[in-house]
């Protein structure tokens, strides 16, 4: 869609004709308002009242001594070392496995790119990772693959002759959620950016070819500036989707050993801790920082949905 | 012929790219094959005989009311949200309101936040309204978080119905709703299709909310899933075996919607 030909464009392109007055305008919309409302209703309300609720002192293990906090939960979630080194965490952890899906997938959208026996096969093979669900995956890397007795990567160990039999987890916690979540969000962005490299006009390519360029050259002053966009794309998307993870860090270390991100900490500090008004703060805390990263997102994607309308 | 040698060069990284890939799926079906005891030998025995006990297994202890519940909050989800995204996006392209696009990016900025922080609200509501591990209120959540997704990209497809065949359509005398379901149905019903899946897979994987709001009478397959979390000795057939049958839908869905499966996952923005 971001790059269409001509003749693709002219068929996208709809000028909205003017909507006329009174029953006309009203016919027009009714298809749209049950989506809407429902949509309002369901996740615009709850952001309102987690906002109300952030500003209350409320532990449901204590339910007489709930009302007006002031700025207190967030005065305790900002000082709460905990809570301090989950955003820590959070950062880390979606800023490792965006920036490393996305140079892994970039080389796998190069690789099939290009022509080869059994092309087809190779992108099913990669795409698998993805469609496995997220906590059964999770479950298989902690223990099928990570564990320190029976675990694959110490049987290979073991096969190849070591004699090193690390507790993978254990020694290197967040590497090990990181590389599980690498290996599922790598298809991804090999898809968006394969997606991207097919939408490259062929022309100037061949045009710099033929003058002598050569591929390093291609690479770097045609395919990388097309490809830009595309990597945003999959850097926002992917930032927008690791950044709410939960299933890796509840099923790999449950929290523990310092991998506890925002999502699993709220959910700790609601779900176990029964702290609603400081969950409620954690929450509203999240969700400006997901605003700002949702802003650079938008943009990003109206520049594509604006050169589709042009 | 250096660069047939490049290019033959190339494919093979490719090959090994993709089997390196694979290997973890791969050894997941292999060990849900095997023994419970050769699943747990360290060197790996990859030639251990083959068996379907992990199967019988994951089967016998209780796990069909999950794969139940996840598949009618899934099937559920998604038939509620084709029917509220379809109209929506109707109304997004083919005959547009005005300011559609504001419309349009107003769905998706409730994509973009996180789940997490509305996560308490909604558990008090369903506190309140008695609606804890209730799966009908499960599917409602999801509903609204797959609509987004719904609209954007019914509306990418919808939009590619030639405004020139509607107004022949029309022209020739044709009612609305035979517009609909001669004209616009056919051309965007590989659309619809690849819409469902993609709500089913996102539904089917969701965990926090299952997590949280239901329990023993409607959890789902990945709070199923989730007892397994500091599982001890001698599971890991059975746990593969499990991760297999709660994925295979996934991976089904997914191959299914694979040309489309991309333009889902970034919500209509690439094609």
């Amino acid at each position: 869609m971001a790059v269409l030909t001509r003749e693709e464009r002219s068929v996208v392109d709809r000028p909205p004709p003017v909507p006329r007055k009174g029953y006309s305008k009203w016919a027009r919309r009714a298809p749209l308002l049950p989506a809407l409302i429902f949509l309002i209703i369901v996740t615009q309300l709850p952001f309102v009242a987690t906002l109300v609720i952030s500003f209350m002192k409320w532990n449901s293990l204590d339910p007489a001594n709930r009302g007006f906090a002031g700025f207190d939960n967030y005065v305790n979630v900002f000082t709460d070392p905990d809570l301090r080194s989950s955003v820590v965490n959070t950062v880390v952890l979606t800023a490792s496995v965006v920036i490393i899906s996305l140079v892994l997938g970039l080389g796998l959208a190069l690789l099939l790119d290009k022509k080869f026996a059994g092309r087809g096969f190779v992108r099913t093979m990669l795409i698998a990772p993805f469609l496995v669900v997220p906590v059964a995956a999770a479950l298989i890397w902690k223990h099928v693959l990570y564990n320190p007795e029976y675990g694959l990567f110490n049987g290979i160990l073991n096969w190849l002759g070591f004699d090193a039999q690390p507790d993978w987890i254990s020694t290197m916690p967040m590497s090990a959620v990181v590389l599980s979540l690498v290996w599922q969000w790598t298809p991804f962005m090999m898809l968006i950016l394969l997606a991207g490299l097919q939408s490259k006009p062929v022309e100037p390519v061949e045009a710099a070819t033929i003058d002598g360029a050569s591929s390093f050259q291609v690479f770097r002053y045609l395919t990388f500036p097309h490809l830009r966009q595309y990597l945003e794309l999959g850097g926002l998307l992917g930032s927008i989707y690791v950044v709410q993870n939960f299933d890796a860090v509840f099923t790999i270390t449950s929290g523990g050993l310092g991998t506890a991100n925002l999502p699993y900490m709220i959910y700790q500090t609601f779900y176990q801790a029964h702290e609603y008004g400081e969950a409620s703060a954690a929450g509203v805390i999240v969700v400006a920082g997901s605003m700002v990263i949702a802003t650079f997102a938008l943009r990003v994607v109206s520049s594509l949905f604006k050169e589709e309308k042009r | 012929m250096t660069a047939k040698w490049v290019g033959r060069g190339w494919g093979v990284l490719a090959w090994l790219a993709g089997v390196v890939f694979f290997a973890p799926v791969a050894w997941m079906f292999l060990t849900s094959l095997h023994s419970e005891t050769d699943a747990a030998t360290n060197p790996p025995s990859i030639a251990a005989p083959l068996t379907l006990d992990g199967y019988a297994e994951f089967f016998d202890s209780g796990a069909w009311p999950p794969l139940i519940n996840s598949f009618s909050a899934s099937i559920g989800s998604t038939i509620i949200v084709l029917l509220l995204a379809i109209p929506a996006a109707y109304a997004l392209s083919i005959k547009p309101v005005e300011k559609w696009t504001d419309v349009l990016f107003f769905f998706l900025s409730t994509k973009m936040m996180p789940v997490v922080a509305a996560l308490l609200p909604i558990y008090l509501i369903a506190q309140f309204s008695g609606m804890l591990d209730n799966i009908s209120f499960l599917t409602l959540l999801y509903c609204s978080m797959n609509l987004p997704i719904a609209v954007w990209l019914m509306r990418s497809f919808l939009s590619e119905v030639p405004k020139e065949i509607l107004e022949a359509a029309s022209i020739d005398g044709a009612g609305l709703l035979t517009i609909l379901r001669r004209v616009v149905a056919p051309i965007a019903m590989p659309g619809i299709a690849a819409t469902a899946l993609i709500c089913f897979i996102f539904s089917w994987n969701e965990l926090l909310f299952a997590r949280v709001l239901t329990g023993v009478v409607a959890g789902t397959a990945p709070v199923y899933l989730t007892g397994f979390v500091t599982s001890q000795g001698l599971f890991l057939a059975k746990v593969c075996a499990a991760a297999v049958v709660v994925s295979l839908p996934v991976l089904i869905a997914g191959f299914a919607a694979q040309d489309k499966l991309v333009q889902g996952l970034s919500l209509g923005a690439v094609k």
